[in-house]
């Protein structure tokens, strides 16, 4: 079968839980084989666990460059790559989309943004204007790169062989490149990423203030899930807007979504709405979130969701 | 310092959008089009550099003839000239398509230093736009600020994203994209809005650019739609009202769900 690229998403050697949903993806297309661009020492960090997912191949590229430059270290590895391969994965995050897009003018090859899901044919599914429309769309021209939206596919394992590939090097110009001076992690705690969690619990204007957003975020952690907020909650200043779901803020699909005290708005649905279950709590039965919950539950949150919180906590023991 | 920005007109979020039946493009006379926010902070931050530095802004704006509603208000907010580019062998371009037609435009300006645009636009949510133009100009790509400063010849900016914050630097020309919190856009002025009208805006075709009409559109496109549909609305599922077992009862159902 032929080899489809999977671009490993890593901080620092912490692979994310979208690699492995890339990969999962990979196996329905072809042989999948891992491209890992980083710092010397990190592919061999991580190979297990890729293998762990259906990697046959591990390519290990690996310099002090690799790490110092923006984006085109890895638009040059997969370049190299690609003409072997029947097709290129990569998440559909800020970087992943602007390393796809490089890559596809750059090999002559039409790209999928933002999919869902991927079909074996490498038909794309995509969910667009917040979920508004379901579109299925296909690469009619070169190697298809697809970016994948994190949670879009369940990562399954599937054990292979991961075999370390180290022929591969990349070289900047730097004259063509945006050198990394810096880096700061985002202050985001213990909890998970956003746009990577499997629940996700977010706040609107109806908690309040900043102070009182601690019972979402107590609910969040009693799920091991992440916290979002409305615009509204943002623009009031409860929570920073790097925790913003919705149409200006960051798209979730999340396997559970706990709305506390969002009225539903079309900006917040258009971040939300693929999510595979909604549940939300709200003082104002005609709020719209109610229309698209699964479950909705019309009260106080102050009441409702320390409740919740109680209930997790008893049954995870 | 000679900035160009890109500017894009955007269906407003707010009002209904959709697709067309017949070729599953954006159906843009449905919804009501708007500056996109976005393009209007890139406008705001080449008008400070320019104060800052000196210089010349030119807009650059795609799309159909409703684009100059876009170009007149950064014109007012202060750039200095435009360039529109209007062919109705656009309709249907692809990202790839979009950015090999504004890197052929930004060729046309001279002596560019520096080009602006919006990081993400709204509708199409590619958000890659302005990396693969810098990569067809072999410059660097220095998106997703924050923050920007220009020294000598050298642009340094704050990346932010999911990941975090990076710092970045590179040498001029580079292509640079701002987010959301890169400034507040001015409010154009009566005098500005007055002054707008008098600026030069160029109007050319793909075939102006150098580019075959084949190579963009809808037959240019290096991606095939098979279908599209409207998803069926999300149902409301239970709702019950708080009679002080509400939680217990969210319980119960995420139980159910097997979520806990």
């Amino acid at each position: 079968m032929s080899e489809v690229l999977v671009l490993v998403d890593h901080v620092d050697g912490e692979v994310k839980k979208v690699s492995y949903e890339l990969l999962t993806a990979a196996r329905r297309l072809g042989t999948p084989a891992a491209v890992v661009v980083g710092a010397p020492g990190t592919a061999a960090k991580v190979r297990e666990s890729l293998g762990r997912y259906g990697a046959a191949k591990v390519y290990a590229v690996e310099s002090d460059d690799a790490v110092n430059y923006l984006v085109t270290p890895k638009v040059d590895a997969l370049a190299s790559l690609a003409p072997n391969a029947s097709a290129v994965l990569l998440s559909a995050t800020a970087e992943g989309k602007e390393v796809a897009g490089r890559l596809a003018v750059r090999i002559d090859s039409g790209w999928l943004v933002d999919v869902v899901d991927v079909e074996a044919d490498g038909t794309g599914v995509q969910s667009i204007f917040g979920g508004a429309f379901v579109v299925k769309a296909k690469v009619s021209k070169g190697t298809p790169v697809i970016t994948v939206r994190p949670g879009g596919v369940e990562a399954e394992e599937s054990a292979a062989d991961a075999v370390l590939d180290e022929s591969v090097s990349v070289s900047v110009d730097p004259a063509k490149a945006a050198r990394v001076t810096s880096r700061e992690a985002v202050v985001g705690g213990d909890r998970p990423e956003l746009t990577e969690a499997s629940v996700v619990v977010s706040g609107g204007r109806g908690v309040g203030s900043a102070e009182k957003f601690s019972v979402v975020e107590e609910l969040a952690d009693s799920l091991g899930a992440a916290v979002g907020a409305s615009r509204a909650a943002v623009d009031s200043g409860y929570y920073p807007h790097q925790f913003q779901v919705g149409q200006t803020g960051k798209t979730v699909s999340p396997q559970l979504y706990v709305a506390l005290g969002i009225s539903g708005a079309i900006q917040h649905r258009a971040g939300m709405q693929t999510s595979k279950t909604i549940v939300a709590v709200n003082k104002d039965p005609e709020a719209p979130i109610f229309e698209i919950a699964d479950f909705g539950v019309v009260g106080d949150l102050f009441a409702v969701a320390p409740q919740l919180t109680g209930e997790v906590r008893k049954r995870k023991g | 310092m000679n900035i160009v920005v890109l500017v894009k007109q955007v269906p407003d979020t707010w009002s209904e959008r959709k697709l067309t039946d017949a070729d599953h493009t954006l159906d843009r006379e449905s919804a009501d089009a708007v500056l996109d926010e976005i393009n209007e902070r890139a406008v705001e931050e080449a008008l400070l550099l320019r104060e800052a530095h000196g210089g010349e802004v030119t807009v650059i704006a795609m799309g159909p003839d409703r684009a100059t509603d876009a170009i007149r208000k950064a014109l007012s907010m202060g750039a200095d000239k435009a360039i529109h580019v209007s062919d109705e062998a656009l309709h249907g371009s692809d990202s790839i398509a979009t950015a090999k037609v504004l890197a052929k435009a930004i060729g046309t300006v001279e002596n560019v230093d520096l080009v602006i645009a919006g990081n993400e636009a709204t509708d199409g949510r590619a958000g890659a736009v302005p990396a693969i133009v810098a990569e067809l100009l072999g410059l660097p790509q220095v998106t997703q600020l924050r923050k920007v400063s220009v020294e000598g010849t050298t642009i340094s900016g704050e990346r932010e994203t999911d990941e975090g914050v990076t710092f970045l630097e590179a040498s001029l020309p580079a292509v640079i994209s701002v987010t959301e919190k890169i400034n507040e856009p001015r409010y154009p002025s009566f005098k500005g809005i007055m002054a707008a009208k008098k600026k030069p805006v160029s109007t050319v075709t793909v075939a102006d650019l150098g580019i075959d009409a084949s190579e963009v559109g809808l037959s240019g496109a290096w991606t095939q739609v098979l279908e599209a549909a409207p998803k069926p609305p999300r149902t409301a599922g239970q709702r019950v009202e708080d009679g002080g077992d509400g939680g217990a009862k969210i319980a119960e159902f995420l139980v159910g769900q097997k979520l806990i």
